[in-house]
């Protein structure tokens, strides 16, 4: 029992803190500490293992460094443009595909709706593995296709050519995860009320401003939410690329964690790589608090 | 109220009374039992058969059966997927007793961290009675040594015999040759070269010969030692050859982003007329091709001379594979790599995983392309380990970087050398 009075309040601090305890320390042994950690070690030369000693502090060199290298600006712009390109065609369209099958289950509805969710379900790796295989320039499915419509010998190297390779990936990123944002829609409409969309129509609303006016203010959180997980993600793009090229052709499609990979562990630099780990999360750390206090927390008013 | 407290408390307790229990128990398992051996090795990438892992099966059980008392854990991995692991492994300050190493630069750093035991006196009392001081050298460093090789060959090229004469070319002994044959190779209608640069390293077995044949043992030395710098003309040079032959086109379609294994895929289909790679080159084309045995004539030749070049064509880029110790590795590890580098079974790893053996007398299993290529090794006045492995991983990083970036015409052959010599300056 608790009790809300002044003498139960220091009986019931022991309980919160064993309650909160649990959470707390794991949260402290393996978030918190790493992150404190890492932030020490990307001021040094460390190539992984022993001591942290004088000879190599650097100061803030491995962060100069970063930003003076053409590689780590090619990976910003990689996950810029990433939540660029997801903000403004997959979750529309996500949006689109929700409205046409979510909202009255006509026949092939439930087909449709476990097609688009399909891509979700497999793992990131095995995604990139099958599209690779489809890109592949000597018998994949796309040259394949080619082969059969122009008929001759034209062998297409979406991944093998540097202009082309990230505009591959990116869509194998839209497939895979346009049915996750379309099933948080669907599940959305299902709580804009009928009754506010009949009266719009009866006041003469036209099919867009339904859906403009009403369905859109109505699904505010969800889409809310499915903004919020589409930026994180796109920071944390890695599983997918590394599949289907690691980072390559010449780091064409290095994102973030990508390049924090190839030029942190792969060459032994774990202080330049935790300098990468450390900016990753200050990128992910600001967009969180920006948008919890202007987009999360503006709902209450 | 008290009694919730006293339940989570005992409830906390008997978490960690638990953990105690557990742990002791694991360590007076390790006190009673055999002696626990960890060896971490490559795939032969032959699926879930594959003939060298079960090879070393049998191995295993030979030796767990004449020594009861000791029990090997073998762990199969896939080359990138060992690299990653082995890495985690170094970091934590546990590594396997025994493991797969390509030695120079890479084992180096490892035994700079302490992560390697030395073993040096194992090296000089038992394997250097049965294996050459040459190929111990490169599991060796400032006369330490941590580990043996069981394979050390080299880098050739492996060609298709068939298109080679459908095409009427003959193998080039020059490099204006080489460029003459790729052009009437793609004539005839064929790849006239595999590469999986995607996976950068077996392109930059291409710079590294074109530097070795411009400007031999010295360029590199002087490079490596301070006198000269890896800017010097050799390596531009070679940067400027090798886009000599880029120019025109004799790659397969898409060669930036394919991996090794499509690389060696296509010369297993006969599709692509020649590849540049290691001895392991004949027995990975036939793991990856369709009807899985490869072609039926292959032939091999070693990289061609340049003309005004200063190297000499004997000599050979390669390296090997073998296993150095982990830190803590008990005697038993050193005697099982003693029992498995032994004579008769090097002869039966010919045959399934197409090594050059590095035990004296097992070269008399050696036949065809293989006895051809261990006689080019044994001519070598240079041999020149792989830069990748041989420079400091930092370094060889960018040594395939720059390659790639080459190939796909983002730097000038000036700039790439500079690439490498900026790097090397920073780790030497």
């Amino acid at each position: 029992m608790i009790s809300y009075t002044k003498e139960g309040a220091k009986k019931n601090a022991l309980v919160f803190i064993l309650f909160i305890a649990p959470a707390f320390i794991l949260f402290t042994l393996f978030v918190v500490t790493p992150v404190f950690q890492g932030a020490y070690y990307s001021l040094f030369n460390w190539k992984g293992a022993g001591p942290l000693d004088k000879e190599k502090f650097l100061g803030l060199d491995n962060f100069i460094k970063l930003f003076h290298d053409k590689y780590f600006l090619t990976a910003i712009s990689n996950n810029i443009k990433i939540v660029i390109y997801s903000l403004c065609f997959q979750l529309p369209v996500a949006f689109i595909f929700a409205l046409l099958i979510g909202r009255k289950s006509f026949t092939g509805s439930i087909l449709f709706r476990s097609l688009y969710f399909f891509p979700y379900v497999l793992t990131e790796i095995i995604g990139g593995v099958i599209w690779k295989f489809i890109y592949n320039p000597q018998f994949g499915l796309l040259t394949q296709f080619s082969k059969f419509f122009t008929d001759a010998k034209n062998e297409i190297a979406l991944l093998g050519n540097p202009d082309t390779a990230f505009g591959a990936i990116f869509l194998v990123i839209f497939w895979k995860y346009i049915g996750f944002h379309m099933i948080l829609y669907i599940a959305g409409l299902q709580g804009v009320p009928r009754e506010l969309e009949d009266a719009a129509v009866i006041d003469g609303a036209n099919g867009m401003q339904v859906i403009w006016n009403v369905i859109l203010p109505s699904m505010r959180n969800v889409i809310t939410i499915s903004v919020f997980l589409s930026v994180i993600g796109s920071f944390n793009v890695f599983d997918i690329v590394w599949a289907m090229g690691q980072g390559g052709p010449v780091h064409s499609t290095e994102t973030l964690v990508t390049y924090l990979y190839n030029f942190g562990y792969k060459r032994f630099a774990f202080g330049y790589g935790s300098a990468v780990a450390i900016v990753i999360f200050f990128v992910c750390l600001v967009f969180n608090l920006l948008y919890q206090k202007f987009i999360v927390g503006d709902k209450d008013k | 109220m008290s009694k919730v407290i006293k339940c989570l408390l005992s409830l906390m307790m008997l978490l960690v009374s638990l953990t105690f229990v557990s742990a002791k128990g694991q360590e007076e398992a390790v006190e009673n039992g055999p002696v626990q051996v960890e060896w971490w090795a490559l795939s032969g990438g032959g699926g879930a058969q594959d003939p060298s892992t079960e090879y070393k099966k049998e191995i295993v059980a030979a030796y767990e059966a004449s020594h009861p008392d000791v029990k090997i854990n073998l762990t199969i991995l896939e080359n990138e997927a060992f690299k990653q692991k082995i890495q985690v492994a170094i970091q934590a300050g546990t590594p396997p007793d025994i493991f797969h190493s390509w030695g120079g630069g890479v084992m180096v750093e490892y035994a700079k961290q302490g992560m390697l035991r030395d073993v040096t006196d194992f090296v000089n009392n038992t394997l250097s009675k049965k294996i050459g001081l040459g190929a111990l050298g490169v599991y060796g460093y400032d006369g330490t040594y941590y580990g043996s090789p069981y394979d050390m060959g080299g880098v050739v090229f492996w060609y298709n015999k068939d298109i080679f004469d459908a095409a009427g070319v003959t193998v080039p002994t020059t490099w204006d040759q080489m460029l003459n044959a790729v052009d009437k190779i793609k004539n005839a209608g064929y790849t006239p070269i595999a590469l999986g640069a995607g996976d950068k390293w077996p392109a930059h077995f291409w710079w590294v010969y074109l530097a070795m044949r411009i400007g031999g043992i010295e360029a590199f030395n002087a490079a490596y030692g301070g006198s000269g710098s890896f800017k010097d003309e050799t390596f531009v040079k070679a940067g400027e050859l090798l886009l000599e032959l880029a120019a025109k086109e004799p790659f397969q379609t898409g060669f930036l982003g394919s991996s090794y294994d499509d690389q060696a895929r296509l010369v297993g289909d006969g599709t692509a007329a020649m590849e540049l790679m290691g001895q392991w080159g004949p027995s990975v084309e036939a793991n990856n091709s369709t009807s899985g045995n490869g072609v039926a004539n292959l032939g091999m030749f070693t990289f061609p001379a340049v003309s005004g070049g200063k190297g000499d064509v004997n000599d050979v880029m390669g390296g090997g594979n073998g296993y150095v110790f982990g830190k803590d590795a008990p005697d038993e590890a050193l005697d099982f790599l003693n029992f498995f580098l032994d004579k008769d079974r090097q002869i039966k790893q010919i045959a399934i995983e197409g090594i050059i053996p590095v035990v004296k007398g097992a070269e008399a299993g050696l036949e065809g392309n293989s006895a051809k290529l261990a006689q080019a090794v044994s001519k070598a006045g240079y041999y020149q380990l792989y830069y990748d492995q041989f420079l400091p991983p930092a370094v060889g990083e960018v040594v395939k970087d720059a390659v790639a970036a080459l190939l796909a015409g983002e730097a000038t052959p000036e700039e790439a050398a500079a690439m490498v010599d900026e790097s090397w300056q920073m780790e030497k």
